[in-house]
């Protein structure tokens, strides 16, 4: 693979540490906070520039003063991208990120069979672009620090978390001395091992697998292509699994399963994952391969989550509300689309556009969601480590169809894509009272489109936000005009549907009209809508009616 | 909805080229087989509640005891 470095980012993300603060000065009443984050990883962090970007005031805790360690969440998604488009961030995520869309599957020897997850044109963004979480949360950071509404505090850690009826008050400990505070709404995104989520005494459940994966970062000038490669049972891992996926830096990721009986803290020693990588390339590099071992790491999952993602001022996104496994790149991703649901309903609140009960459909809305990646990444774990002998029987039967058979290689399961969940049973979403076809029905995250504004390309998502945006397919209507909403008209002049992608993907007919959410969702759609109608879907949108 | 009503163009033919397609192997080519077997007629008939009733036919008749059982089961 080339080279994609960007040689104007020479920062060494791993080696940065933050300033570390002491406690603010004390005395007089407690200070009260609109919103406090704790925990400043790619879920954290997004919501603080989400809700800082609508005008809301953050104080965002984290109880250390460094970047991810290690590459960790790798895989970013098409929908993440966009959401982080809206942040500010996509474009140097790209940037520095590798794209990738094919997929090579074996088992033991056998090439089984090749797929690309063939980015439909039109997108602006691709189906995934890997790249090491340091990166991520390190241009999240860079971010944040630019806008004044957000401060950040490090190595400040939540050791008290106190629930009252109009507040929260939070207990935080530094290296300096503790202080208390209250904050009118918490969010924790502090992780799988959430020490909010401790503090208050709540549980997750769920399914926790018996097994181990070490994962090694490897650094190395070897001129595989930028493609996701799978084994089954493969002959340098024999019964178990493996994974050899892209960095940028020229950094590989290869995943080992290594069963549950390995020991974790000897697994991960390098004298025993060198060994593992050199019959890994003897295998599959066709010639020797020069390598450093930059991280390894042994894991091991459950598949859960916590029964409510709200408790009454306190709201758990990402690893603290719920746990998957990594095959299908669905941790951080809907981490972030956790943080992309929860920040416009707490700055329609705090801006006192909307009430409790919009708060209320946080918890539902994404519960569903987890519920979606819960239920994709076991069915994965399920068959890449089958659990029973009739299981694997199945599983070995499929590979081996998928060679000679294209039906089973849609059996075939090393991870399904990440897409957003749509949102189908929310209760902000208006019922459709007219026909339409396709994928965007009330609750589906939007779909792109490429368009032409003035001569120039321009895409559908930067048309939509930062609030209600109200699309039609042809002239403002007269009533338009005084609504609450951004009005986008692609009325053919100004702005025009030149290859037809977004009346295809909307199966819009002349003055067919969308309104979508904050977060780009559809909540409402007609062929001819009326002011009162479109009046009547933002309330409700709302929860106000 | 599955059919389970006699629906088989020649019964003995399938059933003697069913024991056939099995000769000389061994019971854990049977078995790897008879999976195989599964899923290419799985893909066939495509339709998932179909899929899901054969499941539960295959399942409650070998967990369920059969009358006969039943008789000689001592009260």
């Amino acid at each position: 693979m080339a080279s994609r470095e960007r040689d104007d980012a020479p920062i060494d993300y791993q080696a940065l540490r933050f300033d570390v603060l002491p406690p603010p000065a004390q005395g007089g009443e407690m200070p009260r906070h609109p919103v406090v984050v704790v925990g400043a990883g790619p879920v954290g962090l997004s919501l603080a520039i989400d809700l800082a970007q609508r005008g809301i005031r953050v104080l965002l805790l984290d109880n250390d003063n460094r970047l991810s360690a290690g590459s960790r969440a790798i895989c970013f998604a098409k929908r993440t991208l966009e959401i982080w488009d809206r942040l500010g961030v996509g474009q140097h995520m790209c940037d520095k990120g590798v794209g990738w869309s094919v997929g090579k599957v074996y088992f033991r020897d056998q090439p089984v069979y090749r797929f690309d997850l063939l980015p439909e044109p039109a997108h602006e963004r691709p189906a995934f672009i890997n790249l090491q979480q340091y990166y991520a949360e390190g241009f999240l950071v860079e971010r944040a620090m630019a806008l004044p509404l957000i401060e950040i505090r490090w190595r400040h850690g939540v050791s008290g978390v106190t629930p009252q009826a109009d507040h929260v008050v939070l207990h935080v400990d530094t290296a300096d001395g503790a202080y208390d505070l209250r904050a009118d709404y918490l969010a924790a995104c502090d992780g799988s091992r959430s020490s909010v989520r401790s503090l208050m005494g709540l549980e997750t459940e769920g399914r926790v697998f018996r097994d181990r994966f070490l994962i090694a970062d490897v650094k190395m000038a070897a001129d595989f292509p930028a493609e996701r490669w799978f084994w089954f049972d493969p002959v340098f891992n024999p019964q178990q699994s493996a994974l050899l996926h892209t960095q940028p830096d020229n950094v590989w990721r290869i995943d080992f399963q290594i069963g549950w009986d390995a020991d974790p803290e000897k697994e991960k020693k390098p004298e025993n994952v060198l060994p593992r990588i050199k019959a890994f390339l003897a295998h599959v590099a066709d010639r020797a391969v020069d390598f450093t071992l930059e991280w390894a790491s042994v894991y091991t999952f459950a598949c859960q989550r916590m029964q409510h993602f709200r408790h009454g001022r306190v709201f758990f996104a990402g690893d603290s509300a719920h746990g998957v496994s990594p095959f299908g790149a669905r941790g951080a991703n809907s981490g972030v689309q956790d943080a992309d649901n929860l920040s416009w309903k707490l700055a329609a609140v705090l801006q006192g556009r909307a009430g409790n009960a919009l708060l209320d459909t946080y918890g539902p809305e994404r519960e569903f969601a987890a519920d979606e990646n819960i239920r994709n990444s076991t069915r994965a774990t399920d068959f890449i480590t089958p659990k029973s002998e009739v299981s694997r029987l199945f599983r070995d039967a499929v590979l081996e169809l998928a060679r000679e058979h294209a039906f089973a290689r849609r059996i075939v399961n090393s991870g399904r894509l990440s897409v957003p969940a749509t949102l189908r049973d929310s209760a902000l979403n208006s019922a459709d009272v007219d026909a339409f076809e396709g994928a965007m029905v009330p609750g589906a995250a939007a779909a792109d489109a490429l368009l032409m504004r003035q001569g120039k390309a321009d895409w559908l998502l930067r048309e939509i936000g930062p609030g209600f945006t109200l699309l039609v397919f042809g002239p403002a209507p007269a009533w338009a005009a005084a609504l609450p909403v951004k009005l986008v008209c692609i009325d053919g002049s100004a702005l025009i549907d030149s290859e037809g992608w977004a009346a295809r993907r909307y199966d819009a007919s002349p003055g067919a009209a969308y309104l979508f959410r904050p977060d780009q969702h559809v909540c409402a759609r007609w062929r001819s809508p009326t002011e009162a109608q479109v009046r009547r879907a933002l309330d409700r949108a709302l929860a106000l009616a | 909805m599955l059919i389970t009503d006699p629906h088989l163009e020649s019964p003995d033919d399938f059933y003697e080229a069913l024991i056939d397609a099995h000769r000389d192997l061994s019971a854990a080519q049977s078995q790897t087989m008879n999976a195989k077997l599964v899923l290419l007629l799985a893909n066939h008939i495509g339709e998932l509640k179909v899929l899901q009733q054969a499941l539960q036919a295959a399942r409650d008749n070998t967990l369920a005891p059969s009358k006969s059982t039943k008789a000689e089961t001592p009260t």
